[in-house]
């Protein structure tokens, strides 16, 4: 049987720079056998979901360093739903601090990976979610 | 991050040292290996305050004047930013470092769509000179100098601080800023950019010309090191890109008919502190040495002071780990130390609750009175660099020299680093670098104290005080906006604006016009708007 690859977004949205998570994320993701699609810095949420359409990837993740992770989750979620890719998991990494984490989860984030988690975790984690 | 590769044996001796550079350290050294380097006092040192400047810029380091302090600060609104300031003040911070939110460094107002969420957040928020007047009422800038640390945006900065200072009655010849304004180091490793790449160095170009023209006190561009570090650059290559980066402003002011004496003394650098400790020594040593000697042999200067690596060499946050905060404490303390060891001549220090949020008073505090203890306490100002003549510590630094020399080549032999920014070459290689790092540590290979080793597991609690995000000032700081954008002359404004794009597009320096927008209370966003029209926005090249 033949595993399709799963394909996934790191999208950096908003207004931060720090994009080492991201990318050491990505170059990981890429050795593990994903495809990765990285659309780089300063995207808005609608340029994020855009590019989920286009590229019809399995997984989103996000990477926010900024701390405004809800505000961001929620407007992406929302605008997901508008344009009917609801189905499609969403993952966040970053700087997330622990209570946070159950508030990601009522949103509708599907996991979230905070800074430390390890390459194994968050690999398997992807693929648990794509399912 | 940083720390030596150690290999061990299944007693746990150590068997070979490696540092992040490359280099590889003995176990003892002896006059032997000062003689295998050629090391020579002349050539390779000289006497602090002399030509190569390699034991420190000033002859008598410390016993003139402790370092200055600065440490990074600023959140919410201008108001809340001030009483920080001269919270930090009050207990002998020496200078500032101002911290502006997102939306202010990307050229955005706090109303805008784009700086949803934002407001405040990393920094303060600034709209126009009101904010900055509000930001600085009651600080003497004529002895306080400040650091602001804004990139993309810089040229409007620096001409919104010379207006707020005339404002307060200081004459623009008496204050000091010294504006980051290194746009190259933000392309590679801290994402605050805007404009594509040649036109945001032409930007850089007119700050500099500009300030050595009228700000003789400023200092127009502080090279960063310390954020390609952060990012995965090694420590030589931290100073070889730096240097590169410097390069590439001087070449851009220099094409407009200056002569480099004649601006880069003004020049200053931000470098980085974590790691192991006798490395960021060498690597400073070296660093100052390297650059007298470029400036001397290359481009022909010749004064004493103009040859002097100016710089805040800081404690790095990606040093710093989320387990175990208060350990942050102690490693705080050690990069504070490398950083008096290697003779900095300003300082700041990463506070220990980096890893989950901006420093609450308590954190910045600690992070001050680890450079007061260091300073006054234990004796770091008793003489000037100290560990000279150290068997190790003299062949460390040679190394170190060729190590920087070595890849400030590599960047040259791609066309420099201009090219290698806008190729993405550099920007690959820090990614590649940062990614194996993290690997080594996953894997055991590096060790890091309470995430690999000494670990806790996750169910350990960290009470880290969260400095809290403040959704109201959000709504004070639009209500100001849109009240300044009634009272003031916007058909001053306008024609200002106008006058700006003019100039942008015609070549000429936009310093004086941005001075003129700023004193007529245009805004961040309006004067970036013209810009962005101009210049257009960078398209940052793929990592893989």
């Amino acid at each position: 049987m033949i595993t399709k690859k799963i394909k996934i977004l790191i999208g950096k949205p908003g207004l931060d720079g720090h994009d080492r998570g991201a990318k050491v994320t990505a170059l990981a993701l890429r050795d593990a056998g994903m495809e990765v699609i990285y659309t780089g810095l300063h995207q808005t949420v609608e340029q994020i979901v855009r590019a989920a359409v286009q590229e019809a990837v399995d997984v989103v993740g996000l990477s926010i360093m900024s701390g405004a992770h809800l505000p961001i989750c929620q407007k992406l979620l929302e605008l997901m739903k508008v344009e009917g890719i609801q189905e499609i998991p969403v993952v966040v990494g970053g700087v997330i601090p622990k209570q946070d984490i159950p508030k990601l989860s009522e949103l509708g984030v599907a996991g979230v990976f905070p800074g430390g988690t390890s390459f194994d975790q968050i690999v398997d984690g992807i693929n648990e979610v794509a399912k | 991050m940083g720390v030596a590769k150690y290999i061990k044996d299944e007693k746990d001796s150590i068997k070979e040292v490696i540092y992040q550079s490359g280099i590889k350290v003995k176990p003892v050294y002896t006059p032997k290996d000062l003689e295998d380097v050629g090391f020579e006092y002349d050539n390779d040192l000289g006497d602090p305050g002399e030509y190569p400047f390699t034991r420190n810029l000033h002859p008598q380091g410390y016993r003139s004047r402790a370092w200055t302090t600065r440490q990074y600060t600023g959140f919410g609104t201008p108001q809340e930013t001030n009483e920080r300031f001269k919270l930090m003040i009050s207990h002998g911070q020496t200078g500032l470092n101002v911290a502006f939110d997102l939306p202010t460094q990307m050229g955005y107002d706090s109303d805008d769509p784009k700086a949803l969420g934002e407001v405040g957040r990393v920094g303060m928020a600034i709209d126009s000179l009101r904010d900055f007047e509000i930001a600085f009422d009651g600080i003497p800038l004529d002895h306080i100098g400040s650091g602001l640390t804004i990139n993309a945006v810089a040229s409007i900065m620096l001409a919104m601080y010379q207006a707020a200072a005339e404002k307060f009655g200081y004459p623009k010849e008496k204050i000091s800023a010294t504006p980051q304004n290194d746009i190259l180091k933000e392309m590679i490793g801290r994402g605050a950019w805007i404009f594509p790449v040649e036109q945001a160095v032409r930007l850089v170009g007119d700050s500099i010309e500009y300030s050595v023209k009228e700000l003789p006190r400023c200092n127009p561009v502080s090279i960063c090191g310390y954020h390609i570090r952060e990012s995965g650059a090694n420590p030589a290559q931290e100073i070889a890109c730096a240097f590169e980066i410097a390069k590439a402003y001087i070449e851009n002011v220099q094409s407009r008919g200056l002569a480099v004496e004649d601006f880069v003394g003004r020049f200053s650098f931000n470098l980085n502190v974590f790691g192991n400790l006798w490395e960021q020594i060498a690597k400073f040593r070296a660093a100052r040495k390297l650059w007298a000697k470029m400036l001397k042999e290359e481009y022909g200067v010749q004064e004493k002071k103009k040859l002097f690596l100016r710089g805040l060499f800081g404690g790095g946050g990606s040093g710093l780990t989320k387990e175990q905060p208060e350990n942050n404490i102690m490693r705080g303390a050690f990069y504070a130390l490398g950083a008096a060891l290697s003779g900095a001549q300003t300082t700041a220090l990463c506070s220990f609750d980096e890893a989950y949020t901006i420093p609450t008073p308590r954190a910045a505090l600690l992070s001050l009175r680890t450079l007061e203890i260091i300073m006054d306490e234990v004796g770091l100002r008793d003489t000037v660099d100290p560990l000279a003549g150290s068997y190790f510590i003299e062949t460390l630094t040679k190394q170190m020299e060729t190590k920087i020399q070595d890849e400030m080549k590599q960047i040259q032999d791609v066309g420099g680093m201009v090219h290698a920014v806008a190729s993405g070459f550099i920007q690959r290689k820090v990614a590649q670098q940062a990614y194996e790092y993290e690997s080594g540590i996953q894997k055991g290979v590096y060790i890091k104290v309470g995430v690999n080793k000494y670990a806790l597991g996750s169910e350990a609690q960290t009470d880290v005080e969260l400095h809290e995000y403040d959704e109201q000032g959000v709504d004070k700081q639009i209500a100001g906006l849109n009240e300044l954008r009634r009272a003031r002359d916007n058909r001053e404004v306008k024609r200002l604006l106008k006058e700006l794009d003019k100039a942008a597009r015609d070549g000429r320096n936009v310093m004086p016009l941005l001075v003129d927008c700023c004193r007529a209370y245009a805004t961040v966003g309006e004067m970036s708007g013209v810009f962005r029209d101009v210049f257009g926005e960078w398209h940052e090249p793929s990592i893989f």
